[in-house]
């Protein structure tokens, strides 16, 4: 029995009339964007440009109207209609999504590698129309060391191995010892940290040479810098954030001045602060050096942010903890240190995390000093007369590290936000 | 007694740190000025300035002085975020709906792009726009046309530029258009709470602002002229653009970073707002017989916003102090003019470096004072 067909509205009747009609226009219009994209042929060309131009979407518009069938009993195809195709705004988009996707695949893969030179050590090496990975190949010493002397990036590379194996200890210790934990983290750490990166990477004494801040830079810089903030910005956000909640009305609206000040002050002001204002307000004959200073204005400026995002967790306490506290007879110190701030700042680790992500985020921002971390240096490999014209490769590069560390970062965030949830 | 004095120490430690701190530095920089001959002060304000900058919203030249240069940074500022805020928020808004969508592909689109450029630091795509993107675009005389008027070229965007005769009528205009908008919703408010009456409040409105304008123009005070910038040859190989408004690239992959990069934080605070209500709010309204379009304009949007807005005005301060990073690319804003440029000719770093500081802090604490007082008037009214 032949039913009558209603192109406008398709129904479970004449079923296979309706998908095999739509799927022939569906795939018409995604063949001629392929061809185009892939291989430069219209096949369409004997029309007039603006009919040309549209008509894959017309076709597919028209592919997606046919086969939105309601309740037509095949799984795959009520899924399809369900999650792209509900109606025809949601199929126009649908389709130019699609169409983009397939445009940009063609240029993007023969740029980043089809067309793309890796070989070779000059710019010439690179005929290609595509990037020129040679040009990241060169510079990588420098992207990554700055302009540490090559014969001693070792020291770099062993300062950075002990430090994140030193960062891992916390996950092996015997229960009698899993108590200093915290102080080990909080005080021990750092302390190393800030040892072996005095004593390794600065060096100047035990026979090694001794290397100026001005020549460290790259990616190390990058993560140098993120580091001593990162250790520095906690234990001073954490006062602030006490002292904002505190019941002195001194100690109160100095931290307050001091949270807002910061927080109202975009971070290059701060570091011009560091530069040319701070020396000022230093003795004459005292010198400090720059990566100093510039550790010390990052760590205060997010040391603010830190202290919003802990006054949250504060404030997310329960009034009976501190009451309780109380009756036990706790000071003020002994009722923060073990009721209030681990309770406190279990809550508070995904904002802190985020935090942090903005700190990494924000260590380009030394170049306002003349410290070169990893995109300084992509700007002095840039106009290297021997390598001009790489700007787009050096930038594609930094992106994809920054992006790297900092999605993985976020990720990690999300996910101990999901895991402290549950426990209140 | 005992309690009293364990108050009143501790402040009295603190304040005194803080002083002695303070001192310590004031004292310093006296020794320090002196040995530099350098008196603090804000005289040199009215000093001629001597330098040129770039692209200015005001007249200037180094004839003016530096007060006037700290003008035309400031002012230069406030563009960028303007445009900024307004950019990134049309596109946050239209980002945080579509990861709400049902569609998957444009769920996934929009979890892209959010992931994508939150993900790279602003100072980077800054660069990317400036000295890659826009770099690859062509030289003037090169330059194909965009429907014939605009052109975007290495140089910058050339747009036609509007010549207005009689402005500020046709302002009148629209200054009366809104107030008449103001009366008739009060007026509609009224109606509703008395009679229970809807009015088409917001066909009015939308007719009103069109029709007052409108008048303005057909009665023939004001008018209305577009001037198209043209190619002008200036030497052998050099041309330029004459007429029209031209916008600086350097203006364009700032204003580009920066909505996009913030746009991004927008559609996470829309998407947590709208996921924020719950379904029987929805449900709800349905149930007493609203329609589609009155339970997003009755229920959903104003307990949304309620949500939304305290996390997007952080974003728009955000956005505000990122337009600093101008000073990476050469974009004349405050800080480059005035904490780069002015402070290099004058060697006046307290005095510059204090006053740039509580400009941005002025700025922020405006844009959050308006957002608190309008985030106040929608909260929930208890009665």
């Amino acid at each position: 029995m032949m039913n009558k067909l209603n192109f406008l509205k398709p129904d479970r009747k004449n079923l296979n009339t309706y998908l095999y009609s739509g799927s022939f226009l569906f795939f018409i219009a995604i063949f001629d964007v392929f061809l185009s994209s892939f291989f430069k042929i219209n096949i369409t060309s004997f029309l007039p440009n603006l009919v040309s131009f549209l008509l894959p979407l017309i076709l597919g518009i028209l592919g997606l109207h046919l086969i939105r069938i309601e309740f037509s009993g095949i799984k795959n195809l009520d899924l399809l209609n369900k999650n792209i195709n509900t109606n025809n705004f949601n199929a126009t988009l649908t389709l130019i999504i699609i169409f983009a996707i397939i445009k940009s695949i063609a240029p993007v893969t023969s740029w980043f590698f089809i067309d793309a030179n890796i070989a070779g050590d000059t710019k010439e090496a690179c005929t290609g129309s595509g990037a020129c990975w040679t040009y990241i190949k060169i510079w990588l010493r420098r992207f990554i060391y700055g302009m540490y002397p090559n014969e001693l990036q070792w020291r770099i590379n062993i300062s950075f191995i002990l430090l994140i194996a030193l960062a891992f200890v916390g996950y092996f210790p015997s229960e009698k010892l899993r108590k200093f934990l915290t102080l080990y983290y909080v005080a021990i750490y750092p302390i190393i940290a800030f040892i072996l990166i005095y004593y390794l990477i600065s060096g100047g004494t035990f026979g090694l040479v001794w290397v100026e801040t001005g020549a460290w830079g790259g990616l190390s810089l990058t993560f140098i810098v993120s580091f001593f903030c990162l250790i520095f910005c906690f234990p001073v956000g954490m006062f602030l954030a006490l002292g904002r909640r505190s019941q002195l009305p001194t100690v109160r609206y100095i931290s307050v001045g001091f949270i807002e000040f910061w927080r109202g002050v975009p971070l290059i002001t701060v570091l011009f602060m560091s530069s040319v204002m701070f020396p000022m307000f230093l003795p004459e004959d005292f010198f400090m050096d720059k990566l100093v200073r510039v550790i010390i204005a990052i760590s205060l400026f997010e040391a603010a942010y830190v202290a919003e995002v802990i006054r949250g967790g504060l404030q997310a306490l329960p009034r009976g903890q501190y009451d309780a506290a109380k009756s036990l007879g706790m000071g003020y110190w002994k009722m923060h240190i073990f009721v209030i701030l681990p309770q406190a700042l279990k809550l508070v680790i995904p904002g802190i995390a985020n935090t942090f992500l903005a700190l990494v985020k924000d260590t380009p921002l030394i170049f306002v000093v003349g410290l070169l971390e990893l995109v300084g240096m992509l700007n002095l490999a840039k106009t290297n007369p021997e390598w001009l014209g790489f700007a787009m490769e050096g930038y594609v590069f930094a992106a994809i590290i920054f992006w790297i560390i900092c999605y993985a970062m976020s990720k990690y965030s999300y996910n101990l936000e999901l895991k402290y949830k549950t426990d209140r | 007694m005992n309690s009293k004095v364990r108050k009143i120490i501790p402040q009295l430690i603190t304040l005194l740190a803080v002083i002695l701190i303070f001192g310590f530095f004031t004292f310093n920089a006296q020794i320090n000025m002196d040995n530099r001959g350098i008196e603090f002060g804000f005289g040199f304000l009215s000093q001629e300035s001597s330098f040129d900058v770039q692209f200015s919203l005001i007249d200037y030249d180094g004839s003016h002085s530096y007060a006037r240069a700290y003008l035309v940074g400031l002012l230069n500022t406030l563009l960028v975020a303007f445009i900024g805020i307004i950019i990134s928020t049309i596109l946050g808004v239209i980002v945080g709906i579509a990861r709400l969508s049902p569609n998957y592909l444009i769920e996934r689109s929009a979890a892209f792009y959010v992931e994508f450029f939150r993900n790279i630091p602003l100072l980077l795509q800054i660069f990317f726009w400036y000295f890659a993107a826009l770099r690859a675009l062509p030289l003037p005389q090169n330059a194909d046309s965009i429907f014939g008027v605009f052109y975007l070229t290495i140089k910058g965007l050339f747009v036609p530029r509007l010549v207005w005769e009689n402005l500020d009528i046709f302002f009148y205009s629209l200054i009366a258009a809104v107030i008449s908008i103001i009366v008739i919703r009060n007026y509609a408010r009224k109606i509703q709470e008395n009679q229970g009456k809807q009015l088409p409040v917001f066909s009015i409105s939308i007719g009103l602002l069109i029709i007052l304008p409108l008048l303005a123009f057909l009665t023939g005070v004001v008018s209305l002229g577009v001037e198209v910038p043209v190619l002008e040859q200036i030497a052998t190989t050099s041309f330029i653009y004459k007429g029209g408004l031209g916008i600086p690239p350097e203006l364009i992959a700032l204003t580009l970073a920066l909505s996009l990069y913030t746009a991004t934080f927008i559609a996470e605070c829309v998407r947590a707002g709208i996921q924020g209500i719950s379904k029987g709010q929805k449900e709800a309204a349905a149930s007493i017989g609203l329609t589609p379009n009155q339970i997003l304009k009755l229920v959903i949007m104003p307990q949304a916003l309620r949500i939304i807005i305290p996390p997007t005005t952080n974003q728009y301060l955000n956005l505000t102090k990122n337009s600093s990073l101008a000073a990476a690319i050469a974009y004349p804003d405050l800080v480059l003019v005035f904490a780069g440029t002015a402070l290099m000719q004058t060697g006046r770093a307290i005095e510059i470096v204090s006053i740039t500081m509580l400009t941005y802090l002025s700025i922020s604490l405006a844009i959050s004072l308006l957002m608190n007082w309008y985030n106040k008037k929608i909260a929930i009214k208890e009665k």
